[in-house]
């Protein structure tokens, strides 16, 4: 249709950062929302993770939450507030409510979007005039992506130790952060099949991070486990699992545009030293010389150059030398249930070093919740690290959650660029249990010493 | 939208790649509800020291770019997260064109919606456009960029060139197609 092609938007997820305009525009316009009953709305990026009773001290943060409230009210689009007990990040409670379904098209404002890939959803991050175009039309305009598999086979050595983040980390420093742009990446193999949900979730989550429009898993039983009896699990679920299990398969001969490979057996935990995600070394290497990193490519050495001073590091510097000022858990990438049973196991009976301020920020109240049922706010409160509300937190630090300028942060997110965390902070992206490991120990270790 | 007209103007040239939209727009200033008067916070933390003060080094502050319309940068351009507000300062501070060898995707797409042109050229063309110091022709009916007497042609899909060209409103197109759209409703439910 006049060159274009529309696709159909099965469920849109609206939070408060990148929508403002977009109803903005819908009034200006006199433009409804076209299916209100698709549409799903949370607070995440810039609400406090303090007391909740307070009133918000930031006032633009104030306006923005303000904001989102009252454009769901006038027009009629369903909202987990910042008291709902289903409040948390958007692509935390999409899946943990059962709105993220096999087979559906999901769409938000926000890049991370491809974590819900994980239920073999095709799932985009966009724009805020693409919010605008599928509040008002349901529809998205999209030219049709190239496909991209990446096969992770094996058995991960030390699966404890080695997590999904460990994975992921290390596709991304393969390709790099342009390495995906283009093109859907499939995720399938030996090691892809053995992730629980939360994990596979950990997975697509950082497939922007290498550039691609979203990442899938093909759904299988675990799958359709996770989904089961959710808040918003459709009534005729198991018809849908049956033709799900019938339809939602790799094809047999499939043949993708570009293909890479993994083997599960040769991960270690990751560390990154730089300020893109792809700028990622084992725990057991060294800081590189900006030209050993750079392989030949003029502006990669000067970018590794203009990080390692950023980020104030020395080639050949071993990784477990250095030393933290902070330590997130928390973000879309690693804040679920079982990041925080496993990052726990590694706290529990131990202190947070002298010299380190480290804090959990769980993905949803649902996750704090069930945590805390666990008894594992116990466990990292004895530990002296700080246990917070539900939100986007340190991952970007719209809210009072920021690194000081100077500061070295072990952080579970997925950004480690310039300034995210706070301006001049300086960002390691790792595993819950690396972040756990290094908040005791006050510097990185290699985890699999640990368990 | 504005109509995209041809752009004739010397170029800023920002030789860096994977520049990412967390260095376009800090998220300091993502708490604004409106689109408008994101030029002042463009390239933010490249531009000015912890104490608001131009840092000499960084090319927007060069008072030789300063009526430049053209940003050429290094590969992946717009790379991270989704935040339009990476189009809207770019756009406010006065850059129509951006010319770069690789863009990252949503951020390619932010573009249109905003009446900017993303270039993709190759690694040559680049260092020629990063080297030069005259006028530099955009003109996006031939597809073309003109400079020292050269002249390269781009590739753009149709549909976004005839968006920018006639600077359409994406909804109200997309909405011609209400009948299509209500029939799949009807024959889809999840």
């Amino acid at each position: 249709m006049d060159g274009r092609t529309l696709i159909y938007i099965d469920r849109h997820l609206v939070h408060e950062v990148t929508s403002p305009q977009a109803f903005d525009g819908l009034r200006m316009n006199k433009r409804r929302v076209r299916r209100t009953d698709l549409t799903f709305a949370t607070m995440d990026h810039n609400v406090p993770t303090s007391n909740r009773s307070l009133p918000i001290v930031d006032q633009t943060s104030a306006t923005q939450i303000q904001t989102l409230e009252r454009n769901c009210k006038e027009f009629g689009i369903p909202l987990f507030d910042l008291h709902s007990p289903y409040q948390g990040i958007v692509h935390v409670i999409g899946p943990e409510l059962g709105i993220t379904l096999p087979g559906t098209t999901i769409v938000c404002g926000d890049s991370h979007t491809s974590t819900h890939g994980a239920f073999g959803a095709f799932a985009l991050g966009i724009g805020t005039s693409d919010v605008e175009h599928v509040l008002a039309t349901q529809c998205l305009v999209l030219d049709k992506p190239k496909t991209f598999e990446i096969r992770v086979d094996g058995k991960r050595k030390n699966p404890h130790a080695v997590t999904a983040k460990d994975i992921i980390l290390s596709i991304i420093k393969k390709i790099g952060t342009g390495g995906g742009t283009g093109t859907v990446i499939e995720y399938r193999g030996q090691a892809i099949s053995d992730l629980s949900m939360d994990e596979r979730m950990t997975i697509c989550n950082m497939s922007i991070e290498a550039g691609a429009r979203a990442g899938l898993v093909a759904p299988d039983e675990k799958t359709f486990e996770y989904l089961r009896g959710r808040m918003y699990t459709p009534k005729n679920y198991d018809d849908l699992v049956d033709s799900w299990r019938r339809d939602l398969k790799t094809d047999v001969g499939a043949s993708f545009d570009r293909s890479f490979s993994l083997n599960a057996e040769d991960v270690a935990p990751q560390v990154s030293w730089g300020t893109n995600p792809a700028m990622t070394t084992d725990v057991t290497g060294a800081v590189p010389r900006p030209d050993e990193y750079a392989r030949g490519s003029k502006s990669e050495e000067s970018a590794a150059a203009k990080a390692l001073e950023y980020m104030d590091l020395t080639p050949g510097t071993p990784m477990t030398d250095i030393r933290v000022d902070r330590v997130f858990i928390g973000s879309c990438t690693n804040a679920r249930l079982q990041d925080l049973v496993e990052a726990a196991s590694i706290v529990k009976g131990r202190k947070v070093s002298g010299n380190v301020r480290a804090m959990v920020v769980p993905g949803s109240q649902q996750v704090k919740k069930s945590a805390e049922e666990l008894g594992l706010d116990r466990i990292f409160k004895d530990a002296d690290f700080e246990w917070r509300e539900s939100g986007c937190s340190m991952c970007l630090g719209m809210n009072p959650d920021i690194l000081s300028r100077g500061e070295r942060c072990a952080s579970t997110s997925n950004r480690n660029f310039e300034g995210r965390q706070g301006s001049g902070g300086r960002t390691h992206l790792v595993s819950p249990v690396m972040a756990a490991a290094a908040a005791i120990a006050g510097h990185f270790v290699d985890v699999r010493e640990w368990v | 939208m504005e109509k995209f007209h041809t752009v004739v103007s010397t170029i800023t040239p920002l030789d860096r790649s994977n520049v990412d939209t967390d260095q376009i727009v800090p998220k300091q200033f993502l708490k604004l509800v409106q689109r408008t008067g994101f030029g002042k916070f463009l390239f933010h933390d490249w531009r000015f020291d912890p104490d608001g003060k131009p840092r000499g080094d960084f090319v927007l502050n060069d008072p030789q770019y300063s009526q430049s319309s053209i940003l050429v940068a290094g590969e992946n351009f717009g790379c991270g997260s989704s935040r339009e507000h990476a189009a809207w300062a770019l756009k406010d501070y006065g850059f129509g064109v951006i010319v770069a060898p690789s863009f990252a995707d949503i951020f390619y797409n932010n573009c249109f919606k905003n009446g900017i042109l993303p270039i993709s050229v190759d690694r040559g063309t680049l260092d020629d456009l990063l080297k030069t110091k005259s006028k530099v022709t955009v003109d996006l009916r031939s597809q073309t960029i003109k400079y020292d007497g050269k002249t390269v042609r781009f590739e753009i899909d149709e549909s976004r060139k005839k968006t920018l060209l006639e600077g359409l409103d994406d909804i109200a197109v997309t909405l011609l197609h209400e009948s299509e759209i209500s029939q799949y409703e009807r024959s889809h439910q999840l």
